[in-house]
């Protein structure tokens, strides 16, 4: 079973003219952690999408292992409030049964909330009922699209060791979007940094050192720090007073 | 052009136009339910409208190549349904935008085109606002073969429906074709708008798909009570639309209208469940 999951070999993809993943070769393993990192539009989700099949390449090859089960918590999901439905029943729609269920939704740590209509369901209540979801699959590779999206800190914290726990009580391969780069870095194996094509990967502590990553992100970006400042909205390191951190040879103000 | 509605000729038979108005009223109403749960959850209103309006359009063009109305009203629906999906993709417009010009469009090319057809007697009233009480026996078959079918259509693929609903491309991982049931909901939402014609007109079809949803979710908290409660909520719409109509000589189909908007309103007092 040492078999890859998946595996894309030169992978690109355009929309409307615009070339969004260029040349993408990577391989999913069993048992492993990926992380997709990359500033905003860098083409994180749609290279997400098309492991999922939703999309497909212009060019280049994937290849899935046979026995390939995807378990997928899509980006935060709007529930319209005019449609009743509870959570219990939401993840029901995944064919599965009451007692799978419960379980799933125990093991993600909210058995309180099965009877609470979707839309009243917290930030990380939500993320997790779709953590829940994902797994009542029996998933081999679990794809997550930033996981701890509208999370609280501590709340992002529990939802990354639930996600490793998940890793080894499943033995699945997960890919993970992110562009957070600090909570995740201890939480992977692998890293991707993307910015339309494969700046560079490797291990976390590699490639937080590789001046691809550097380039993109920074120096304020390694992730054993302590969490005392704020987050930009691309994720950049802001100072206490708003302003952000600059890297090494960084030219502007 | 003539406005006036036509003479139901009050008789003897006028018993078995008011059965059949009432038969024919409650089919549709019962799969209006169902039906206008989706347009709600899924935001379709100006949708169905856009559709609607286009109905006038199929009976222009069932007049003018000698079909039958309600299949011309279906196929010109159908077409401009799968036409719309088409058009969803596009960027240059806002969606809503885009319907509003087709919607109005399609509405003024109708009247237009039935302007043009001298040689027919076209009631406009009656296809603008439903003619409830002209039904015949051969349209109340019309109406039960086509609620039956829509109803079986959406019993059938009512998961996948919940499904694309709550969120498509998790339902499309999981294994739903998310185009073969997007594109079956608009099949079915064509064929309720045919037969739904006959009863509230192509202005008012869309009030009776979202009213009686509307309301049915102040008191609802499963996605099947709140279909099976708007159901029976347009058939009460239904019947005492066709009362009043009855008893005071009011227009049935806006009659109808009228007595689902004030059950909504009786509804909001209602706590708003789950």
């Amino acid at each position: 079973m040492s078999s890859p999951l998946i595996q894309l070999k030169s992978v690109s993809k355009s929309f409307a003219d615009k070339t969004i993943l260029q040349n993408i070769s990577m391989t999913v393993n069993r048992g492993e952690i990926t992380t997709l990192i990359g500033p905003n539009g860098a083409g994180k989700s749609s290279l997400a999408r098309l492991i999922l099949g939703l999309i497909t390449p212009d060019f280049g090859d994937i290849t899935r292992s046979d026995d390939l089960v995807i378990g997928y918590m899509p980006q935060k999901i709007h529930i319209d409030p005019t449609l009743p439905i509870s959570t219990h029943r939401f993840l029901q729609l995944a064919n599965a049964s009451h007692e799978d269920c419960y379980k799933a939704l125990e093991k993600v740590g909210i058995p309180d909330v099965k009877h609470t209509p979707l839309h009243k369901l917290s930030g990380g209540e939500m993320q997790r009922a779709l953590l829940a979801r994902a797994i009542l699959r029996q998933p081999n590779l679990l794809i997550l699209d930033e996981p701890v999206q509208g999370v609280d800190f501590n709340g992002q914290n529990e939802l990354y060791e639930l996600i490793g726990e998940l890793r080894s009580s499943l033995n699945c391969g997960i890919v993970m979007v992110s562009h957070d780069l600090h909570l995740v870095m201890s939480a992977t194996d692998h890293v991707i940094c993307l910015n339309h094509h494969i700046c560079c990967q490797g291990k976390p502590e590699q490639v937080t050192q590789d001046p691809a990553y550097l380039d993109i992100f920074g120096e304020t970006a390694l992730y054993n720090h302590r969490h005392n400042h704020q987050h930009s909205l691309e994720g950049k390191v802001l100072d206490a007073d708003g302003k952000h951190q600059h890297g090494e040879g960084c030219q502007h103000d | 052009m003539p406005m006036a509605n036509i003479s139901t000729g009050k008789g003897a038979s006028m018993i078995d136009f008011l059965l059949y108005a009432l038969l024919a009223g409650i089919g549709v109403a019962a799969v209006a339910g169902p039906l206008g749960c989706f347009v709600v959850w899924r935001r379709m209103a100006y949708f169905g409208d856009t559709l609607a309006h286009s109905a006038l359009l199929g009976v222009a063009m069932g007049v003018l190549l000698n079909i039958d109305l309600g299949i011309a009203v279906a196929l010109i629906c159908l077409l401009m349904a799968l036409g719309l999906v088409a058009l969803e993709q596009q960027e240059i417009l806002a969606l809503d935008t885009l319907l509003g010009i087709l919607s109005h469009a399609s509405l003024a090319a109708g009247l237009v085109v039935i302007s043009l057809l001298s040689d027919v007697r076209v009631d406009l009233m009656s296809l603008l606002f439903g003619d409830l009480l002209s039904v015949t026996k051969a349209d109340l078959m019309v109406i039960y073969i086509g609620a039956v079918i829509a109803i079986l259509l959406l019993a059938t693929l009512w998961k996948s429906l919940i499904n694309i609903t709550v969120e498509a491309e998790l339902a499309a991982v999981e294994g739903v074709n998310v185009a073969r049931v997007r594109t079956a909901l608009m099949v079915i939402t064509a064929l309720v708008i045919a037969i739904a014609m006959k009863i509230v007109g192509v202005l008012l079809i869309t009030a009776l798909l979202i009213i009686p949803a509307a309301t049915a979710r102040r008191i609802s908290s499963t996605p099947e009570s709140m279909a099976v409660i708007a159901s029976l909520l347009a058939m009460l719409s239904v019947v005492s639309g066709l009362a009043t109509s009855w008893y005071i000589d009011t227009p049935a189909g806006p009659s109808i209208v009228i007595s689902a908007t004030l059950l909504f309103c009786l509804s909001l007092s209602c706590k708003q469940k789950g």
